[in-house]
């Protein structure tokens, strides 16, 4: 880095050489759960006070923690777990985290490199199972590979595309002594990702984009990864041309929801006016994002007649399901500020006349108002899920705190992306790739541990939230004010409404038998339990949630029969969207896509 | 949109890699993963100081799938450099073969006489068997495989295939 010469010393421990190097590389907090293999790791833990240990209540949730922790930081997270069932536990975040493109750290123990394919107590071949669930793993089996494979490791999570990467470490190798050196700064000998995109595709693109009768700006998670700069670059950008803006699930905040370019989330369930623009488009910017299958619909239907320019960091998302004109390689700051500077470099005009022709046209579509719902506001009444989240959104707009949300994965999910409207990047954590039941409160968890003074809420289902539900030992150990906004419709929602419309509503196995009392459950977890069971209780309750500074539940009863509309369906078009019932009345009846046999087969 | 399923081709692809364990897994583990097909693949270290190797992989797929395959490798971590053979200008392609023959009388005399037209070396005979040793090109090794079969073939053991670029030029 400064090209300085790098000290080499020799360490008491490997585990000490360990908490040196992530030291070093600026962590200041590991999400973790001991075990026999990570003892040393731990004795070195206690004996010093840089860095932070948060101790989960399960491995899955340590890695959903440090990815709450790094998608709300822009920093990588570290994951701390034992060996055997600590390593295998983990395997779902990591995953997840791998399908979300999060830097994370994993370290594992193993049994000692002498027992290492003995079948030891609590051995796990843990390199060879998270292979394919990591962006690399290493299994450190030399003492002074130690401190190069950390910094190595860090390296690869945060550069490039980000991912996770595991460091498997034998218990002998974190015991005997380990010498230690700083990272040198020189470049790794296989691995380097290109971040600066090719001058004459990104003047190819302004071309296109500058003829463009009928444009849009796709966003992605890529955005966000990049770092708060890509987001004000893509606003400037929009801003400059004049383009409408969608996004993606993972991309929400990236691009202001509130401002008027915004078309709302594209795909499954997004908007009508960004599924339409995206069918209908003549020029299209995917700016960070993957063209994932929840995103094009049917791909042959997808996006027929429209120029496609793809930036992304990983060349090979690119022409991976959709074929591109113009591919871009490139970091998404450094490619929209290429953008920029070519634009406005390039001197042909813009077809301003069709681009307001254009957006004539999306605000007929946005007219359609596809979000809608209908709230019976009279007392008694059942809650609209729909209206929980626009009431939360208000709720936390009106107090002073910067508000992150997390979800756990289903209808919930979908109706928080759509009904709760993000301004800035990095406030908004999901599971999107993956899909994980599950993901929230621990994210939410690692949100906290990074943002002590934000209002952190998980906006969650009733079946998701049990998968996790043993975190909330961790927000009380911790005193993690997360607030668990749980829409209870007493179903696997998203199972039920696909078992409705695709399996002529037989919901086998999906109703959400013996729950517990969420009001019950969080007051024996030490937190706030509370319920909202009419449409007059609810704003009652977000304000007494939003008012207490602990760890709350709030249990709001809502529509079970409330589907998530609009909606795609598998192996349909964009331009074949199920609208609500709202939208059915108006049109006197059916209004839009079916499902096909080759949809049925598809998730 | 381009029509996705047209047109399978078959790719020899070189991949320079770091020596290092699980390397290998790492190959095999993103082809079977991804569902792409492995026709043959070799490695072996290249360097003298054993710290990188050399892969030959012969996969097949449409276009689109083949620049998957050479992306996907590309990104993985170990990978220095991955070579599409097939595109980048006229490349030499050879395997080796040991083929066990088992036969006596006219049998055993047409196999040493076509062995000798393949230019195949008897590396082993006994009174009853010869093992020859083939090197060529992967149609050339299976055209002498079809015509040992009514002769006795008996075993054989096949390296796959490993490939250079012509000329000067190289994957580094």
């Amino acid at each position: 880095m400064d090209g300085s010469i790098k000290t080499t010393e020799i360490m008491k421990s490997g585990a000490e050489a360990l908490l040196r190097a992530l030291k070093d590389q600026g962590v200041d907090v590991i999400f973790g759960y001991p075990g026999g293999a990570v003892l040393p790791i731990y004795d070195a833990i206690f004996q010093q006070n840089a860095i932070r240990h948060i101790l989960v209540r399960h491995e899955q949730a340590a890695v959903h923690a440090a990815e709450g922790y790094a998608r709300s930081t822009g920093k990588v997270g570290v994951v701390l777990v034992t060996s055997g069932p600590g390593a295998t536990n983990a395997v779902t975040g990591l995953v997840d985290a791998l399908m979300d493109s999060i830097p994370i750290v994993c370290l594992t123990g193993q049994v000692p490199t002498h027992l290492i394919g003995n079948d030891a107590f609590q051995e796990a071949d843990t390199t060879g199972i998270t292979r394919q669930a990591t962006k690399h793993n290493y299994l450190v089996k030399r003492s002074e590979d130690l401190s190069r494979v950390v910094h190595e490791a860090f390296h690869v999570a945060k550069t490039g595309r980000p991912g996770p990467v595991l460091i498997d470490l034998p218990k002998d190798i974190l015991i005997n002594p380990a010498p230690y050196a700083e990272p040198n700064g020189l470049p790794h000998r296989s691995y380097r990702p290109r971040t600066t995109p090719d001058a004459r595709k990104v003047a190819q693109a302004v071309a296109m984009m500058k003829r463009a009768e009928r444009p849009i700006v796709y966003s992605g998670g890529g955005v966000i990864n990049a770092g708060p700069e890509a987001s004000k670059l893509l606003m400037e950008f929009v801003r400059l041309t004049g383009f409408p803006c969608t996004s993606t699930l993972m991309g929400l905040g990236a691009y202001p929801a509130s401002d008027p370019q915004f078309l709302g989330m594209l795909g499954m369930h997004g908007t009508y006016e960004a599924n339409m623009v995206m069918h209908g488009c003549d020029v299209m910017l995917n700016m960070g994002a993957r063209f994932d299958d929840r995103v094009t619909g049917r791909l042959n239907a997808f996006s027929p007649g429209a120029k496609k320019i793809h930036v992304d960091i990983d060349p090979s998302s690119h022409n991976k399901s959709v074929v591109v004109d113009v591919a871009i390689v490139g970091d998404a700051t450094e490619t929209l500020r290429a953008l920029i500077a070519a634009w406005k470099a390039d001197t042909q005009p813009q077809d301003r006349e069709a681009l307001a022709k254009w957006w004539q046209q999306i605000d007929v579509w946005r007219s359609k108002n596809s979000l809608r719902f209908t709230q019976n506001r009279d007392p008694g009444s059942i809650i609209k899920p729909q209206y929980a989240i626009e009431r939360l959104y208000e709720a936390t707009r009106a107090q002073a705190k910067d508000t992150y949300v997390t979800t756990e994965v289903g209808q919930h999910q979908m109706w928080a992306a759509q009904h709760f409207k993000f301004d800035k990047p990095n406030r908004w954590m999901t599971s999107g790739g993956l899909g994980t039941m599950g993901y929230g409160l621990p994210a939410a968890m690692g949100v906290q541990v990074a943002h002590p003074d934000a209002l952190v809420i998980d906006i969650a289902g009733e079946a998701s939230i049990l998968m996790n539900i043993q975190e909330m030992g961790t927000l009380a150990q911790y005193r993690l004010p997360v607030k668990i906004f749980i829409l209870n419709n007493q179903y696997m929602g998203m199972v039920r409404q696909w078992q409705e419309l695709l399996h002529g509503n037989r919901y086998s196995e999906s109703y959400s038998e013996a729950l517990p009392d969420f009001v019950k459950l969080a007051e024996s977890f030490h937190a706030v339990g509370l319920r909202a069971e009419k449409v007059e209780d609810l704003d009652r309750v977000i304000a007494e949630m939003l008012a207490v500074d602990r760890p709350v539940i709030a249990d709001i009863c809502v529509d079970q029969k409330e589907n998530v509309f609009p909606m795609i369906p598998s192996g349909a078009a964009h331009n074949e969207m199920l609208l609500g019932p709202e939208h059915k009345a108006e049109s006197g009846g059916y209004n839009g896509g079916s499902v096909t046999d080759e949809g049925l087969v598809l998730v | 949109m381009v029509e996705q399923n047209s047109g399978l081709r078959s790719a020899t692809i070189s991949v320079l890699v770091e020596n290092e364990s699980g390397v290998l897994a790492r190959v095999i583990g993103l082809f079977s993963g991804r569902g792409y097909n492995i026709d043959s693949l070799t490695v072996a270290p290249v360097e003298r100081d054993q710290s990188k190797s050399r892969m030959t992989i012969v996969t097949s797929g449409t276009e689109m799938v083949i620049e998957q395959i050479k992306a996907q490798l590309g990104r993985l971590v170990p990978v220095y450099r991955v070579q599409d053979l097939s595109k980048e200008g006229p490349h030499l392609a050879r395997e080796l073969a040991l083929i066990k023959v088992v036969g006596t009388g006219d049998a055993r005399q047409e196999a040493l006489r076509l062995a000798d037209a393949f230019r195949a070396r008897v590396i082993d005979a006994s009174t009853e068997s010869f093992i020859f040793e083939l090197t060529g090109a992967t149609d050339k090794l299976d055209a002498f495989l079809d015509l040992m079969r009514p002769l006795g073939l008996a075993e054989v053991s096949r390296t796959g295939v490993a490939a250079i670029v012509r000329g000067k030029a190289t994957i580094e």
